[in-house]
């Protein structure tokens, strides 16, 4: 191995290993990623199972219960927020400084940032596991093979949540900012998506809500770990999210760039 | 890829820099010497955390020539960093990280690890009088030994160029005088070339290099004794304010100040 090879191993790992201390560290952090879809799974979906009826759909082979239904998309949801929650920390690495120790690293920048959408996304893999082990010992069946089928899935719309929330980051200047961009974007690509109601039930109600449902890319990560959990292959929708979260990887590296982004905001 | 010979640490060229319509660098050029320490002294809004963010490429211009140690920085601009401990205005530390393990992320980032990584750390505390201090949070330490820290990670690699932009914004006085001490030092013991930002004038030393940045522009670069000559002061505070009095009516001065 080249010493040019063995330092960009090294500073992936130095950037996961460091994503892995601050995971460890923010311990509410991780209790909050784990709560928030509980409660949804544990109360909502307990509210509606009586109203909302849930027949034979793909990848189901048979009936089943409104909580079987919603776990992909909260698995999902999980990655959403710890994708958002990134890209948080990204505005806040860059307003105190440490995002510059990463971006002057003499490797190219977007390697930096791709070490970090991966440190990002294998924390969010440990985010959803936890759920998963929890949603199994309560309520949901998932097929013992589909906890492993369900990872590459995992790891590609982790990379592309996680790619889309360093593109905002690149487009924020200021923390405060951030808080607008997570009601537009986290609610929106949630509920207009097939995480919480079968598209065919949203289009008996809603043709246009439907549509936007069917361009939404989180509709096709919920629709990829749904189909892997059960040990179904959805090439339509993993295609979708591999191509956005390159998509999105490279309109960050974009925006990050030293002459385009950057430039364009004035030093503290 | 060329080298200098002249012994020039940092060759800067017609440099120009704009936020929008506000220009911060207005047709900079400098020569910064090797081994020496620099001062660039310049009130707040002069250009100088411009200057240094484009000098270690966190911006770039497409107007001017940057060359550091040798390295065009447009086209080789990893060669440069590889050379060039950076301390920034703003606080870079994981605070929540210890001591060591602040080390250790950015030797990781410059590619060192293991005992090799351990030991350049221990090394590297020590001469920043960090020693035994290895297991605190960066947190508990105090402004002044954070600042060390900062510089202690950034000679993990052995970087011959230290920039360091304000670095002793919000340190109080006996921690500001220890850090500017160390810092001459470090330069003379390790032949290190040294840029140092301020808007104190009290951090620039009599043997010093000093360049006076205002508005954008260089009003005067060169050792101290020159600048003092050329200007006819008797004392840095003397030339600094020759040099950066309004030269148009105050008003238009501070219009122009980005």
């Amino acid at each position: 191995m080249t010493a040019a090879s063995t330092h960009y191993l090294i500073c992936l790992k130095g950037v996961i290993w460091r994503e892995g201390l601050r995971f460890v560290h923010q311990r509410e952090r991780f209790i909050a990623a784990l709560v928030r879809p509980l409660i949804w799974l544990l109360i909502f979906a307990a509210g509606f199972r009586s109203i909302l009826g849930v027949s034979i759909t793909p990848p189901y082979d048979t009936y089943i219960t409104y909580e079987t239904y919603i776990v992909p998309g909260l698995m999902a949801m999980i990655q959403l927020f710890n994708g958002m929650q990134s890209s948080l920390s990204l505005v806040y690495d860059r307003e105190m400084g440490s995002m510059r120790v990463l971006l002057t690293t003499p490797l190219p920048r977007w390697y930096l940032l791709f070490c970090k959408l991966i440190a990002g996304t294998l924390v969010s893999l440990l985010q959803v596991y936890a759920f998963l082990i929890i949603a199994e010992l309560v309520i949901v069946d998932v097929p013992l093979l589909g906890w492993l089928a369900i990872l590459p899935v995992l790891i590609v719309s982790g990379l592309m949540l996680g790619a889309l929330g360093m593109l905002l980051s690149s487009t924020i200047r200021q923390l405060e900012n951030f808080a607008g961009i997570m009601n537009f974007v986290i609610f929106p690509m949630f509920f207009l998506s097939s995480a919480l109601y079968p598209l065919w039930r949203m289009r008996e109600s809603s043709e246009v809500i439907y549509q936007i449902c069917v361009l939404n890319p989180f509709t096709y990560v919920v629709e990829a770990a749904r189909h892997a959990l059960y040990l179904k292959l959805n090439v339509e929708a993993l295609l979708v999210v591999v191509l956005c979260a390159i998509v999105f990887f490279a309109l960050a590296v974009f925006g990050y760039d030293a002459k385009k982004g950057m430039a364009r905001r004035a030093p503290a | 890829m060329e080298t200098t010979l002249d012994g020039a640490g940092i060759e800067i060229e017609d440099l120009h820099y704009a936020y929008g319509a506000k220009k911060a660098l207005d047709g900079v050029s400098l020569s910064i010497r090797r081994g020496r320490f620099t001062a660039v002294l310049g009130p707040n809004g002069a250009g100088k955390s411009t200057l240094f963010s484009l000098l270690c490429g966190l911006i770039a211009s497409r107007n001017g020539r940057i060359r550091v140690l040798g390295f065009e920085l447009s086209e080789a601009p990893r060669a440069a960093l590889l050379q060039m401990g950076i301390v920034f205005q703003q606080p870079t530390l994981d605070l929540d990280l210890s001591v060591a393990q602040n080390m250790t992320y950015f030797g990781a980032l410059r590619g060192l690890s293991g005992k090799a990584c351990k030991r350049r750390a221990a090394d590297c505390l020590q001469r920043m009088g960090l020693n035994g201090r290895e297991r605190e949070k960066a947190r508990d330490l105090n402004g002044g030994h954070r600042r060390r820290l900062e510089i202690a990670r950034t000679m993990l690699c052995e970087p011959s160029l230290l920039l360091l932009d304000e670095p002793t914004v919000g340190l109080d006085v006996p921690s500001r005088a220890a850090l500017v001490d160390h810092v001459h030092e470090l330069c003379i013991e390790s032949r290190l070339t040294v840029l140092w930002a301020t808007h104190l004038v009290d951090e620039v030393w009599p043997e010093d290099d000093l360049v006076v940045l205002h508005q954008g522009q260089v009003r005067a670069a060169g050792a101290v004794r020159e600048v003092l000559a050329n200007t006819g002061s008797a004392d840095v505070n003397a030339a600094f304010a020759a040099l950066t009095a309004p030269r148009q009516s105050p008003a238009s001065a501070e219009a122009a100040a980005p």
